[in-house]
Protein backbone atom coordinates (compact mmCIF):
# COMPACT_ATOMS: atom_id res chain seq x y z
CA UNK A 1 0.00 0.00 0.00
CA UNK A 2 2.69 2.40 0.94
CA UNK A 3 3.99 2.12 -2.57
CA UNK A 4 1.01 3.98 -3.91
CA UNK A 5 0.92 6.61 -1.21
CA UNK A 6 4.41 7.71 -2.03
CA UNK A 7 3.35 8.89 -5.45
CA UNK A 8 1.23 11.66 -4.04
CA UNK A 9 2.92 14.94 -4.81
CA UNK A 10 1.97 18.61 -4.95
CA UNK A 11 0.83 20.21 -8.15
CA UNK A 12 3.71 20.74 -10.58
CA UNK A 13 4.77 24.37 -10.90
CA UNK A 14 3.36 26.20 -13.87
CA UNK A 15 6.02 26.52 -16.47
CA UNK A 16 7.06 30.11 -16.97
CA UNK A 17 9.35 29.27 -19.83
CA UNK A 18 7.07 30.96 -22.35
CA UNK A 19 6.80 34.13 -20.33
CA UNK A 20 9.79 35.76 -22.06
CA UNK A 21 8.19 34.99 -25.40
CA UNK A 22 5.00 36.73 -24.44
CA UNK A 23 6.85 39.71 -23.06
CA UNK A 24 9.03 39.91 -26.15
CA UNK A 25 5.96 39.90 -28.31
CA UNK A 26 4.55 42.87 -26.41
CA UNK A 27 7.95 44.51 -26.51
CA UNK A 28 8.18 44.25 -30.26
CA UNK A 29 4.68 45.60 -30.66
CA UNK A 30 5.54 48.70 -28.69
CA UNK A 31 8.91 49.08 -30.37
CA UNK A 32 7.28 49.08 -33.77
CA UNK A 33 4.35 51.30 -32.93
CA UNK A 34 6.31 53.80 -30.91
CA UNK A 35 7.20 57.23 -32.12
CA UNK A 36 9.73 58.96 -29.97
CA UNK A 37 8.89 62.50 -29.12
CA UNK A 38 11.37 64.58 -31.02
CA UNK A 39 10.60 68.02 -29.76
CA UNK A 40 10.10 69.24 -26.27
CA UNK A 41 7.27 71.68 -26.11
CA UNK A 42 8.35 75.09 -24.89
CA UNK A 43 4.81 76.38 -25.00
CA UNK A 44 1.84 75.05 -23.12
CA UNK A 45 0.62 71.87 -24.73
CA UNK A 46 -1.99 72.96 -27.28
CA UNK A 47 -5.48 71.64 -26.64
CA UNK A 48 -6.50 70.62 -30.12
CA UNK A 49 -10.01 71.43 -31.31
CA UNK A 50 -12.39 68.61 -32.09
CA UNK A 51 -13.55 67.89 -35.64
CA UNK A 52 -15.50 65.09 -37.25
CA UNK A 53 -14.38 65.38 -40.88
CA UNK A 54 -10.76 64.47 -40.29
CA UNK A 55 -8.29 62.86 -42.60
CA UNK A 56 -5.32 60.91 -41.43
CA UNK A 57 -2.00 62.43 -42.30
CA UNK A 58 -0.16 60.09 -44.60
CA UNK A 59 3.59 60.05 -45.13
CA UNK A 60 4.63 61.07 -41.68
CA UNK A 61 8.20 61.67 -42.73
CA UNK A 62 7.07 64.50 -44.99
CA UNK A 63 5.19 66.39 -42.33
CA UNK A 64 6.57 69.49 -40.67
CA UNK A 65 4.76 70.62 -37.60
CA UNK A 66 4.11 74.10 -36.31
CA UNK A 67 2.85 74.44 -32.75
CA UNK A 68 0.79 77.39 -31.65
CA UNK A 69 -0.24 77.97 -28.08
CA UNK A 70 0.09 80.08 -25.00
CA UNK A 71 3.39 80.66 -23.28
CA UNK A 72 4.14 78.54 -20.25
CA UNK A 73 4.62 81.73 -18.31
CA UNK A 74 1.07 82.86 -17.58
CA UNK A 75 2.15 86.50 -17.37
CA UNK A 76 2.94 86.52 -21.08
CA UNK A 77 -0.16 86.84 -23.18
CA UNK A 78 -0.65 86.25 -26.88
CA UNK A 79 0.07 83.25 -29.05
CA UNK A 80 3.50 81.74 -29.26
CA UNK A 81 4.70 79.76 -32.26
CA UNK A 82 7.10 76.91 -31.87
CA UNK A 83 8.96 75.04 -34.57
CA UNK A 84 11.54 72.40 -33.79
CA UNK A 85 13.01 73.40 -30.46
CA UNK A 86 12.54 77.10 -30.35
CA UNK A 87 9.91 79.77 -30.20
CA UNK A 88 9.85 81.86 -33.35
CA UNK A 89 8.05 84.79 -34.91
CA UNK A 90 5.69 84.54 -37.85
CA UNK A 91 8.33 85.89 -40.21
CA UNK A 92 10.66 82.98 -39.37
CA UNK A 93 8.23 80.40 -40.71
CA UNK A 94 9.56 80.47 -44.31
CA UNK A 95 13.12 79.75 -43.19
CA UNK A 96 11.83 76.84 -41.13
CA UNK A 97 10.03 75.38 -44.14
CA UNK A 98 13.12 75.89 -46.29
CA UNK A 99 15.27 74.05 -43.79
CA UNK A 100 12.71 71.23 -43.70
CA UNK A 101 12.76 71.07 -47.48
CA UNK A 102 16.52 70.86 -47.52
CA UNK A 103 16.31 67.63 -45.55
CA UNK A 104 14.08 65.93 -48.09
CA UNK A 105 14.68 64.70 -51.57
CA UNK A 106 13.80 67.11 -54.29
CA UNK A 107 10.96 65.11 -55.74
CA UNK A 108 9.40 64.69 -52.32
CA UNK A 109 9.14 68.39 -51.68
CA UNK A 110 5.83 68.76 -53.44
CA UNK A 111 4.24 66.17 -51.17
CA UNK A 112 5.33 67.91 -48.03
CA UNK A 113 2.57 68.89 -45.67
CA UNK A 114 2.59 71.44 -42.93
CA UNK A 115 0.63 70.36 -39.91
CA UNK A 116 -0.63 73.17 -37.72
CA UNK A 117 -1.16 72.13 -34.14
CA UNK A 118 -2.84 75.07 -32.56
CA UNK A 119 -4.61 75.53 -29.30
CA UNK A 120 -8.33 75.98 -29.68
CA UNK A 121 -8.11 79.30 -27.89
CA UNK A 122 -5.45 80.68 -30.22
CA UNK A 123 -6.60 83.56 -32.36
CA UNK A 124 -7.33 83.11 -36.03
CA UNK A 125 -5.17 86.14 -36.83
CA UNK A 126 -2.02 84.20 -35.98
CA UNK A 127 -3.13 81.24 -38.07
CA UNK A 128 -3.97 83.42 -41.05
CA UNK A 129 -0.59 85.16 -40.80
CA UNK A 130 1.13 81.80 -40.92
CA UNK A 131 -1.01 80.71 -43.84
CA UNK A 132 0.00 83.85 -45.70
CA UNK A 133 3.68 83.10 -45.05
CA UNK A 134 3.23 79.54 -46.29
CA UNK A 135 1.52 80.80 -49.41
CA UNK A 136 4.43 83.11 -50.10
CA UNK A 137 6.86 80.22 -50.32
CA UNK A 138 4.50 77.81 -52.06
CA UNK A 139 4.05 75.40 -49.18
CA UNK A 140 0.44 74.91 -50.07
CA UNK A 141 -0.50 71.65 -48.40
CA UNK A 142 -1.57 72.23 -44.87
CA UNK A 143 -3.48 70.28 -42.30
CA UNK A 144 -5.17 71.72 -39.27
CA UNK A 145 -4.47 69.14 -36.65
CA UNK A 146 -7.53 68.15 -34.68
CA UNK A 147 -8.68 65.35 -32.48
CA UNK A 148 -11.51 63.24 -33.78
CA UNK A 149 -14.89 63.53 -32.21
CA UNK A 150 -18.47 64.30 -32.99
CA UNK A 151 -19.25 66.77 -30.26
CA UNK A 152 -17.87 70.09 -31.40
CA UNK A 153 -19.38 72.18 -28.65
CA UNK A 154 -16.15 72.15 -26.64
CA UNK A 155 -14.48 74.15 -29.40
CA UNK A 156 -16.29 77.36 -28.58
CA UNK A 157 -17.78 78.61 -25.39
CA UNK B 1 40.65 14.01 -20.06
CA UNK B 2 37.34 14.63 -18.60
CA UNK B 3 35.32 17.03 -20.67
CA UNK B 4 33.45 19.28 -18.42
CA UNK B 5 29.86 19.49 -19.33
CA UNK B 6 28.89 23.05 -20.08
CA UNK B 7 25.90 23.89 -18.02
CA UNK B 8 22.86 25.42 -19.60
CA UNK B 9 22.72 29.15 -19.37
CA UNK B 10 20.03 30.20 -17.03
CA UNK B 11 17.41 32.04 -19.00
CA UNK B 12 15.29 32.84 -16.02
CA UNK B 13 16.24 36.51 -15.99
CA UNK B 14 15.44 36.93 -19.66
CA UNK B 15 11.90 37.84 -18.77
CA UNK B 16 13.15 40.54 -16.42
CA UNK B 17 15.30 42.11 -19.09
CA UNK B 18 12.48 42.01 -21.56
CA UNK B 19 10.13 43.54 -19.01
CA UNK B 20 12.57 46.35 -18.44
CA UNK B 21 12.72 47.13 -22.15
CA UNK B 22 8.98 46.77 -22.43
CA UNK B 23 8.36 49.29 -19.68
CA UNK B 24 10.79 51.70 -21.27
CA UNK B 25 8.92 51.60 -24.56
CA UNK B 26 5.57 51.75 -22.82
CA UNK B 27 6.58 54.98 -21.15
CA UNK B 28 8.13 56.65 -24.17
CA UNK B 29 5.47 55.65 -26.64
CA UNK B 30 2.95 58.12 -27.99
CA UNK B 31 0.26 56.46 -29.96
CA UNK B 32 -1.35 59.59 -31.36
CA UNK B 33 -2.03 59.49 -35.04
CA UNK B 34 -1.80 62.90 -36.54
CA UNK B 35 -5.10 63.66 -38.16
CA UNK B 36 -6.75 66.85 -39.15
CA UNK B 37 -8.64 68.87 -41.68
CA UNK B 38 -6.64 69.00 -44.88
CA UNK B 39 -6.63 72.21 -46.85
CA UNK B 40 -4.85 73.32 -49.96
CA UNK B 41 -3.84 76.96 -50.04
CA UNK B 42 -4.39 78.94 -53.22
CA UNK B 43 -1.26 79.64 -55.18
CA UNK B 44 0.02 83.15 -55.18
CA UNK B 45 -0.04 84.84 -58.53
CA UNK B 46 1.33 88.20 -59.57
CA UNK B 47 -1.45 88.80 -62.00
CA UNK B 48 -4.59 89.80 -60.25
CA UNK B 49 -7.39 89.07 -62.62
CA UNK B 50 -10.73 90.50 -61.77
CA UNK B 51 -13.31 87.82 -61.86
CA UNK B 52 -16.86 88.96 -61.68
CA UNK B 53 -18.91 86.72 -59.51
CA UNK B 54 -22.59 87.10 -59.06
CA UNK B 55 -23.69 87.92 -55.55
CA UNK B 56 -26.05 84.96 -55.45
CA UNK B 57 -23.19 82.54 -56.16
CA UNK B 58 -21.39 83.50 -52.98
CA UNK B 59 -22.36 82.31 -49.54
CA UNK B 60 -21.04 84.82 -47.05
CA UNK B 61 -20.02 83.50 -43.67
CA UNK B 62 -18.78 86.14 -41.28
CA UNK B 63 -17.57 85.37 -37.80
CA UNK B 64 -16.66 88.05 -35.30
CA UNK B 65 -14.32 88.13 -32.32
CA UNK B 66 -17.05 87.00 -29.97
CA UNK B 67 -17.42 83.84 -32.04
CA UNK B 68 -20.80 84.91 -33.37
CA UNK B 69 -21.76 83.90 -36.86
CA UNK B 70 -23.52 85.63 -39.71
CA UNK B 71 -24.52 83.62 -42.75
CA UNK B 72 -25.99 85.74 -45.54
CA UNK B 73 -26.55 88.50 -42.99
CA UNK B 74 -28.54 86.33 -40.67
CA UNK B 75 -27.47 85.33 -37.22
CA UNK B 76 -27.08 81.53 -37.05
CA UNK B 77 -25.46 78.86 -34.92
CA UNK B 78 -22.44 76.83 -36.05
CA UNK B 79 -24.52 73.69 -36.21
CA UNK B 80 -26.72 75.31 -38.88
CA UNK B 81 -23.82 76.01 -41.22
CA UNK B 82 -23.72 72.52 -42.69
CA UNK B 83 -27.41 72.51 -43.59
CA UNK B 84 -27.24 76.02 -45.07
CA UNK B 85 -24.08 75.23 -47.02
CA UNK B 86 -25.60 72.05 -48.46
CA UNK B 87 -28.73 73.89 -49.47
CA UNK B 88 -26.64 76.60 -51.09
CA UNK B 89 -24.24 74.30 -52.98
CA UNK B 90 -26.86 71.85 -54.12
CA UNK B 91 -29.30 74.50 -55.30
CA UNK B 92 -28.51 74.32 -59.01
CA UNK B 93 -30.69 77.21 -60.07
CA UNK B 94 -28.88 78.03 -63.29
CA UNK B 95 -26.13 77.03 -65.69
CA UNK B 96 -22.69 75.69 -64.78
CA UNK B 97 -19.30 77.05 -65.74
CA UNK B 98 -18.63 76.80 -69.48
CA UNK B 99 -15.84 74.28 -70.20
CA UNK B 100 -13.77 74.60 -73.39
CA UNK B 101 -16.11 77.02 -75.17
CA UNK B 102 -19.03 74.77 -74.52
CA UNK B 103 -21.91 76.59 -72.91
CA UNK B 104 -22.62 75.80 -69.30
CA UNK B 105 -25.18 73.15 -68.57
CA UNK B 106 -27.76 73.07 -65.84
CA UNK B 107 -26.96 70.82 -62.92
CA UNK B 108 -28.68 67.51 -63.62
CA UNK B 109 -27.52 65.80 -60.44
CA UNK B 110 -28.42 68.47 -57.92
CA UNK B 111 -31.23 67.78 -55.49
CA UNK B 112 -31.77 71.38 -54.47
CA UNK B 113 -34.72 73.75 -54.70
CA UNK B 114 -33.57 75.40 -57.95
CA UNK B 115 -34.08 78.77 -56.30
CA UNK B 116 -33.08 81.48 -58.80
CA UNK B 117 -31.81 83.64 -55.95
CA UNK B 118 -29.29 81.07 -54.74
CA UNK B 119 -26.29 79.46 -56.40
CA UNK B 120 -26.39 78.53 -60.11
CA UNK B 121 -24.33 75.38 -60.06
CA UNK B 122 -22.04 73.56 -57.60
CA UNK B 123 -19.09 74.47 -59.81
CA UNK B 124 -19.95 78.14 -59.35
CA UNK B 125 -20.94 78.09 -55.71
CA UNK B 126 -18.34 79.90 -53.66
CA UNK B 127 -18.23 79.83 -49.90
CA UNK B 128 -16.60 82.85 -48.42
CA UNK B 129 -15.40 82.62 -44.84
CA UNK B 130 -14.47 85.93 -43.36
CA UNK B 131 -13.10 85.81 -39.87
CA UNK B 132 -11.91 88.35 -37.39
CA UNK B 133 -8.33 88.33 -36.13
CA UNK B 134 -9.69 87.73 -32.68
CA UNK B 135 -11.88 84.78 -33.52
CA UNK B 136 -10.85 81.70 -31.61
CA UNK B 137 -9.21 78.91 -33.53
CA UNK B 138 -11.70 76.39 -32.18
CA UNK B 139 -14.56 78.29 -33.76
CA UNK B 140 -12.69 78.62 -37.04
CA UNK B 141 -12.05 74.88 -37.14
CA UNK B 142 -15.69 74.16 -36.31
CA UNK B 143 -16.84 76.20 -39.30
CA UNK B 144 -14.26 74.60 -41.57
CA UNK B 145 -15.45 71.25 -40.30
CA UNK B 146 -19.08 72.05 -41.07
CA UNK B 147 -18.21 73.17 -44.60
CA UNK B 148 -16.13 70.05 -45.17
CA UNK B 149 -19.04 68.03 -43.81
CA UNK B 150 -21.44 69.64 -46.26
CA UNK B 151 -19.26 68.74 -49.24
CA UNK B 152 -18.68 65.21 -48.00
CA UNK B 153 -22.36 64.61 -47.49
CA UNK B 154 -23.25 65.90 -50.95
CA UNK B 155 -20.57 63.72 -52.53
CA UNK B 156 -21.74 60.76 -50.50
CA UNK B 157 -25.30 61.26 -51.67
CA UNK B 158 -24.36 61.54 -55.31
CA UNK B 159 -22.00 58.60 -55.10
CA UNK B 160 -24.71 56.44 -53.51
CA UNK B 161 -27.01 57.35 -56.37
CA UNK B 162 -24.49 56.68 -59.13
CA UNK B 163 -22.46 53.77 -57.81
CA UNK B 164 -24.41 52.44 -54.84
CA UNK B 165 -21.53 53.19 -52.49
CA UNK B 166 -20.77 56.35 -50.60
CA UNK B 167 -17.83 58.59 -51.37
CA UNK B 168 -16.12 57.64 -48.11
CA UNK B 169 -16.45 53.95 -48.94
CA UNK B 170 -15.03 54.55 -52.40
CA UNK B 171 -12.10 56.38 -50.82
CA UNK B 172 -11.47 53.41 -48.56
CA UNK B 173 -11.71 51.04 -51.50
CA UNK B 174 -9.22 53.18 -53.36
CA UNK B 175 -6.82 53.01 -50.45
CA UNK B 176 -7.02 49.22 -50.40
CA UNK B 177 -6.67 48.80 -54.12
CA UNK B 178 -5.94 51.84 -56.24
CA UNK B 179 -7.38 51.28 -59.68
CA UNK B 180 -7.90 53.57 -62.60
CA UNK B 181 -11.66 53.23 -62.71
CA UNK B 182 -12.01 54.07 -59.02
CA UNK B 183 -9.80 57.09 -59.43
CA UNK B 184 -11.95 58.29 -62.32
CA UNK B 185 -15.05 57.93 -60.19
CA UNK B 186 -13.51 59.85 -57.31
CA UNK B 187 -12.27 62.60 -59.60
CA UNK B 188 -15.68 62.80 -61.19
CA UNK B 189 -17.36 63.19 -57.81
CA UNK B 190 -14.83 65.80 -56.78
CA UNK B 191 -15.42 67.73 -59.98
CA UNK B 192 -19.15 67.62 -59.57
CA UNK B 193 -18.91 69.13 -56.11
CA UNK B 194 -15.65 71.07 -56.11
CA UNK B 195 -14.63 72.76 -52.90
CA UNK B 196 -14.46 76.46 -53.60
CA UNK B 197 -13.74 78.23 -50.37
CA UNK B 198 -12.34 81.69 -50.20
CA UNK B 199 -11.01 83.43 -47.15
CA UNK B 200 -10.83 87.18 -47.54
CA UNK B 201 -8.56 89.35 -45.41
CA UNK B 202 -9.60 89.14 -41.79
CA UNK B 203 -11.35 92.01 -40.08
CA UNK B 204 -8.85 93.93 -38.00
Amino acid sequence: MSKFKKKKKGLPAISTASLPDIVFMLLFFFMVSTTMRETDLLIKKPVLPVASEVKKLELKSLVSTIYIGKSKDTRISGDKIQVNDKIVEVKDIPSFIFSERALRKEDEVKFMTTSIKADKLASVGTILDIKEQLRDINALKISFSTSKGNDLSSNYK
Amino acid sequence: MARREIGEINAGSMADIAFLLLIFFLVTTTMDVDSGIARKLPEKTDVQSDVIVKEKNVMDIVVNRNNQLLVENEYVKVTDVKRLAMKFIDNGGGLGTPIDDKPGEPCDYCGGDKDPNSSDHPSKAIISLQSDRGTSYGMYISIQNEIEGAYTELRNKLSKKLYGRSYDELLNDYKDNPSKSLQDRLDDLKNKYPQIITEPEPIK
